[in-house]
């Protein structure tokens, strides 16, 4: 028996009981892998072998297999870097922003957001450390004493802020997505038939059993993770703008850069949550879960982010007139007009113009539409990143150094690899673990739904407790004021 | 060692809640509550006390910081001081985001490293539980049966009373 509030949606439709959530989540995990799900595997793993191949190739001959030259010396491994850690931002933002303001509809979300945020980070890091040429001395970053001269890494530099940035971010997200899971792999456990599926998620649950205490520890401890990661999201992408605004490069060298880098990174980040999403929800039939709700809740936090950023092209190019600064003024004359018009211009279009339609409600409702316009917004993103790196380095203060920057077949390679290794663990995830927080998606299933009587607090002696031979009755009927405090 | 539990399933969390309330008040003392998810209240009405986690939180986050500030005042103004973009050696500003990280990296860590001891979670190749079904659907309530033989019988009628659809016994070994 389900009854609708007249004031709130349901989070979750289709009158679901518990035992249905747990049944709709584990149904994919628990089932032999389906065709659909191998050829989209078959694809993801092809993708990881171009990336092996070209990492290869980069590894046995050099950086020189890359369209870098002495004037353009960053380019599309940055791009990428940028792009990467950017769409992971929006899993932190649903996890951790969206619970400290209580949105309840984050739940059902969540899950899937953050793995995506976990996959992103590891392509991310790809980029600068396969940049540094020899990999293996990766760890010359940290600061570890060595015997070669300069004794210390340099805290003063960005570059370092960085190395702490991403690899606190990664551990850190790695951790709150963990905690997230243990009470859901307990239930896949306690569900499991295989004596190997069995062991395997008793190990990953940790022994899980869902005690009081337990709960009441878990929930402290996802609220203070959720305090950290907010203001660590912010500082990640801020620090990654630093690369660039600390410099004294034309275009490069502006204040906006961390909220218009933070702005950037949900906007790319939603439109890739999206388009998962969107294809999660039919593949493994979670469109009571993640609903019509959802799309357009998330397709408004795309538009307001996409709306910063666009306002952040408009102020740059403002501010450089404005500074009566000859160089910094060519830099963004240049970018518009100069040999790089068309990716200025495809930034524009996609991350400018593209937001605003969700302004119409059936485009905000439209599933083939959001998806459309997730995968543009992607592509802008991609854009805005190129634009800002390539187009500032390529025209330096020395005309004599001028050049263009082509990419070669391996750092195509390698970004389209990327993506194959995104998927192939996306795909990986989405098998083996529940997409969905079922613990989380329980605690609001009855959100909106007035289904029995609501308790309100320990001292509301006035009670009378329902005997469990009676069924459980509707205390308070649809249309009358129902008590929320309970929910809120 | 072998401890005999009497254990009630509940369907609904409010019938749960005041069971919990109406047991406690008729003197039976509640070993523990299994549910699917964190029910809200129930640690008011199992008398539960709030979780000192943020203490600990916060201390970790102070070690971090401190750790940080240490690290980078002692490695670039004591150990190998050098000029770096004509800035003091011992650059403060510079120095704030990495010491931020560092706060964040050892307040998360320790808090939750913290959380797995004191909850006793760590990876295990069996998981003995109540009843399967309070990863599921339902919420147990276990309480402990002492040797008294009309114990179970007892509890299960005040159980019942108190919304239970079915009252259970379990033989548990605990070490």
């Amino acid at each position: 028996m389900q009854h609708v509030s007249p004031v709130r949606e349901p989070l979750v439709t289709g009158g679901k009981t518990y035992h249905d959530i747990t049944q709709d989540v584990c149904r994919q995990v628990e089932a032999k892998p389906n065709i659909r799900w191998m050829a989209a595997l078959s694809v993801a793993l092809f993708f990881l072998g171009i990336f092996f191949y070209s990492v290869y190739r980069t590894l046995w001959y050099g950086i020189g297999e890359w369209g870098l030259n002495k004037t353009v010396g960053w380019a599309w491994d940055i791009t990428n870097f940028v792009w990467w850690v950017g769409i992971g931002h929006a899993g932190t933002l649903i996890s951790a922003v969206l619970l400290l303001f209580r949105q309840k509809w984050r739940s059902s979300i969540n899950r899937a957001a953050e793995a995506m945020t976990i996959f992103a980070v590891i392509c991310a890091a790809m980029f600068p450390v396969l940049h540094m040429g020899r990999p293996w001395l990766a760890y010359w970053v940290f600061p570890f004493q060595n015997t070669f001269g300069s004794l210390w890494v340099n805290f003063n530099s960005p570059l370092l802020w960085d190395v702490f940035a991403i690899s606190t971010y990664f551990s850190v997200s790695l951790v709150f997505w963990y905690i997230g899971l243990i009470p859901d792999f307990a239930t896949i456990r306690d569900r499991a038939k295989g004596p190997i599926a069995k062991r395997a998620y008793a190990l990953l649950s940790f022994g899980w059993k869902g005690s009081a205490k337990a709960w009441s520890r878990y929930e402290t401890v996802s609220l203070i993770l959720a305090g950290v990661a907010t203001p660590l999201v912010l500082s990640v992408h801020t620090i990654v703008s630093m690369d660039f605004a600390t410099s004294v490069v034309p275009g490069w060298h502006t204040t906006i850069f961390p909220p218009y880098f933070v702005a950037g990174a949900i906007f790319s980040g939603f439109a890739m949550v999206l388009t998962l999403m969107l294809i999660t929800r039919v593949v493994f039939k979670l469109e009571d879960y993640i609903t019509i709700e959802h799309i357009a809740l998330m397709n408004k936090i795309m538009m307001i982010t996409g709306s910063i950023v666009g306002v952040a092209y408009i102020t740059e190019f403002f501010i450089a007139w404005y500074s009566q600064v000859e160089f910094e003024q060519y830099a963004f004359i240049n970018r518009a007009t100069g040999p790089y018009w068309w990716a200025y211009a495809s930034m524009m279009t996609c991350n400018v113009i593209t937001p605003q339609l969700v302004w119409f409600r059936r485009i905000r409702y439209s599933i083939p539409a959001t998806f459309i316009l997730s995968i543009i917004v992607n592509i802008g993103m991609w854009f805005e990143r190129f634009v800002i790196i390539v187009t500032s380095l390529h025209r330096d203060y020395l005309p004599s150094s001028w050049v263009m920057f082509s990419p070669t077949w391996v750092d195509i390679g390698i970004y389209v690899g990327t993506l194959g290794l995104f998927f192939t663990l996306f795909l990986l995830f989405a098998k083996f673990f529940p997409v969905v927080n079922m613990a989380e998606v329980k605690t609001i299933l009855k959100y909106g739904v007035d289904n029995g009587p609501t308790y309100t607090g320990h001292h509301g002696h006035g009670h009378q407790v329902t005997p469990a031979h009676q069924p459980v009755a509707p205390a308070i009927p649809a249309s009358a004021p129902v008590n929320y405090n309970k929910h809120d | 060692m072998t401890k005999r539990f009497a254990l009630g399933i509940f369907d609904d969390e409010d019938v749960l809640l005041h069971a919990i309330e109406n047991i406690r008040a008729a003197g039976v003392k509640i070993h523990d509550v299994f549910s699917p998810y964190p029910v809200h209240g129930i640690d008011d009405a199992l008398g539960i006390e709030r979780s000192r986690l943020p203490i600990a939180a916060f201390f970790f986050g102070l070690t971090g910081l401190s750790f940080a500030l240490w690290m980078q005042i002692y490695m670039l103004g004591f150990d190998w001081p050098m000029i770096i973009g004509g800035k003091p050696h011992i650059a403060l500003p510079a120095f704030i985001p990495v010491s931020f990280e560092m706060t964040v990296l050892f307040c998360a860590h320790g808090m939750v490293l913290t959380f797995f001891t004191i909850s006793k979670l760590y990876p295990r190749w069996k998981v003995p539980v109540m009843d399967v079904r309070a990863t599921d659907d339902k919420f147990v309530m276990a309480i402990e049966l002492k040797d008294d033989a009309s114990e179970l019988s007892r509890l299960t009628q005040l159980l019942r009373e108190n919304g239970a659809s079915e009252v259970n016994e379990k033989e548990m070994t605990q070490k």
